[in-house]
């Protein structure tokens, strides 16, 4: 990279490498757990956590306010109809997943690659993981109209003798989902559990010494632990890789083994997955900008972690053009009049604003900007470009849902859609309810991992007898 | 476990990880069988110097993982074809490329619920109750910054006043009884 806009001087950039240190330097094993635990042990909550706290209450709120009206009335409160039947609901629930990809990517594929600078992230993404998985979960559930019958989804055998059928995507993605919570939230309470063991023995109240007690099940750093640990940890890792691939796969075979254009095309499985990636890091930023300034964490999330999130999103930015480019190509190439009709209707029909507002957001200011070192590693705009591509990837969704449907092949049966306040209303309160989930995190859990965090300093590094013994 | 009375082992803390792994690699050459090392964070060295080579959470994974898949699939095989058969548009019964995505998930989902609650499972966890929290320097040390390496009573070689003799000589931090 281009090492002359560094300053030799910067006590921020390594002199070995000439890159961005990870952590800053002079941190000891002591230090940087008193700076972690003491976020969470403090008896001070931050008067801004409260400030944030009750606007984002509101905000679930107001999904609860939603989710109630929607269950005494149905989803006819929603825009939902005819021929755009299916709307927000499916929007949201595959933005939300695509959001969790990024956690499981770093906490998991990273973790593989051996890419050190993954630890002070790595559990906060996980957190967001789980709880974009949790928002997810919650539109397939409503959407059914019923969800007081949403068990009829499990293969459970009740009076009726009826049984899923397995053959159908939607199924598909029951157990794709389900299996991507549960994994999900073992790998990350794993993961946590030694340091349950630290809050534990920092604890100053009885109260907290008990909690955090419970949840480290007793865990006392013994070597075989740890072996046993790391073993579990890399193997969870190693499983949880094929699985976010997968997740997002079978999602996207909800609308590509349907034999409807705009939505049948092959390469819908890997752009789906690298689309989600995408926004994935874009929600990490969104986080991760506010909390290290709010909590004082700049030497431990440093520029060097927001640097290599800007050049991860550039890479999975043009996977994400390529696929855009792809579903015009095979529009043209196909010769399909009605492949063709449907991309032209994307672009230039009376939602073509939504495919025009995708391509700036996802494709024109982040991808012709982000190849600066300059720009990557100036957070204001890197605060700035993670919204804008959080809102590009919600607008992906909703071309692929919307304008897929509201023009099918019969012009008589044309329509439109247009969202309604209840639509509006529970997509912000799961924003709210996201809020609350992950401000509750920060307050309650140590958000960095501490055990991590010790293993890359350079203290951790041992020296081989033959120098010690030298030195003496 | 029947409540056990006495000394459980000698314990002595060191300021470095490269410290405990010398000491810990010495107690080994010495015979010294039963011995861990207590670390804030995982020390590979450490393990390897006191004999811990392999453990059996990859076993239990691969057999989770199995078990997981098998399941699925043959509850798929069951659901389809013979409790509950739907007959769309003349398609076989037995359409065993579509089973596939569920049965790849729950492989996935056994083989990493073995692989988390199996390690806890094979450490003894959890476990509301261990002698060495009685230390007193334990607690603000072995999940912090300090590194452990206990001697255990139960080794045959285990003698109070030739045992603290013994792990003076790699100069700790301290030495400290622990008692059950």
């Amino acid at each position: 990279m281009a090492t002359k806009e560094v300053k030799p001087a910067d006590h921020w950039v390594d002199p070995a490498t000439g890159e961005y240190r990870v952590i800053a330097p002079g941190q000891t094993f002591r230090s940087i757990t008193e700076k972690i635990v003491r976020i969470v042990l403090t008896p001070h909550t931050p008067m801004g956590w409260f400030a944030l706290f009750t606007v984002a209450g509101g905000g679930a709120t107001m999904l609860m306010v939603a989710l109630t009206w929607l269950f005494l009335k149905g989803v006819g409160i929603w825009a939902i109809t005819q021929p755009v039947a299916w709307g927000f609901a499916i929007i949201n629930f595959v933005w939300w997943i695509g959001i969790g990809h990024a956690g499981t990517l770093i906490s998991a594929i990273l973790l593989l690659f051996k890419q050190g600078w993954r630890n002070s992230i790595s559990r906060f993404a996980e957190a967001m993981t789980i709880f974009a998985v949790a928002c997810a979960g919650l539109f397939p559930v409503i959407h059914v109209g019923r969800p007081w019958l949403g068990y009829w989804l499990l293969p459970l055998p009740f009076t009726m003798n009826v049984w899923p059928q397995f053959r159908s995507p939607l199924m598909w993605d029951v157990f794709a989902v389900s299996t991507y919570a549960t994994i999900s939230v073992v790998f990350w309470y794993i993961g946590m559990v030694p340091d349950f063991g630290t809050m534990r023995d920092r604890a100053q109240s009885r109260f907290a010494q008990y909690f955090y007690g419970l949840l480290s099940v007793g865990w006392r750093g013994s070597v075989r632990h740890w072996m046993r640990y790391e073993t579990a940890s890399l193997l969870l890792a190693g499983l949880a890789t094929p699985l976010v691939l997968s997740v997002h796969t079978v999602i996207s075979f909800d609308f590509a083994v349907a034999v409807l254009p705009g939505w049948h095309t092959t390469i819908f499985p890997p752009y789906f997955v690298a689309g989600a990636i995408y926004s994935g890091f874009a929600m990490v930023l969104t986080l991760a900008i506010p909390l290290r300034k709010f909590y004082h964490l700049e030497s431990l999330v440093t520029e060097r972690h927001i640097d290599n999130m800007g050049k991860v999103m550039l890479v999975t930015g043009f996977i994400v053009a390529y696929g855009y480019g792809m579903e015009a190509f095979m529009a043209w190439y196909s010769a399909d009049h009605w492949e063709a009709f449907a991309f032209w209707n994307r672009a230039f029909g009376p939602m073509g604003w939504s495919y025009w507002t995708l391509i700036a957001c996802n494709l024109v200011i982040p991808l012709t900007t982000l190849w600066s070192r300059k720009l990557r590693t100036n957070i204001a705009y890197m605060f700035f470009i993670s919204i804008v591509v959080n809102t590009g990837m919600w607008f992906e969704r909703f071309v692929i849902v919307v304008t897929s449907l509201y023009r099918d092949f019969l012009p008589s049966s044309w329509g439109t859609y247009r969202a309604t306040k209840w639509d509006y209303a529970t997509f912000v309160g799961t924003l709210g309810f996201f809020t609350v989930l992950f401000l509750l995190f920060v307050r309650f859990l140590p958000m960095i991992p501490m055990n991590e965090i010790r293993m890359i300093l350079p203290q951790a590094k041992i020296k081989p007898k033959a120098t010690v013994e030298a030195g003496d | 476990m029947p409540a056990r009375e006495g000394v459980y082992g000698l314990l002595a803390e060191f300021e470095t990880p490269g410290d405990l792994v010398r000491a810990a690699q010495q107690a080994r050459q010495d015979g010294r069988r039963r011995r861990d090392c207590y670390t804030p964070y995982p020390v590979e060295e450490a393990a390897e110097a006191i004999g811990f080579h392999r453990n059996k959470v990859p076993l239990l994974t691969l057999i989770g993982g199995l078990m997981g898949g098998t399941a699925m699939f043959l509850l798929q095989v069951w659901v389809s074809v013979l409790a509950y058969p739907l007959n769309i548009a003349g398609r076989p019964m037995y359409s065993w490329p579509a089973f596939i995505v569920p049965t790849y998930e729950w492989t996935i989902l056994w083989a990493g619920l073995s692989a988390a609650f199996g390690m806890l499972a094979l450490n003894g966890l959890p476990a509301l109750y261990h002698p060495l929290f009685n230390a007193p320097n334990f607690r603000d040390g072995a999940t912090t910054d300090k590194f452990f390496l206990c001697l255990e009573a139960l080794d045959p070689k285990f003698d109070r006043a030739e045992t603290k003799a013994y792990l003076e000589k790699f100069k700790p931090n301290s030495i400290v009884e622990v008692e059950y």
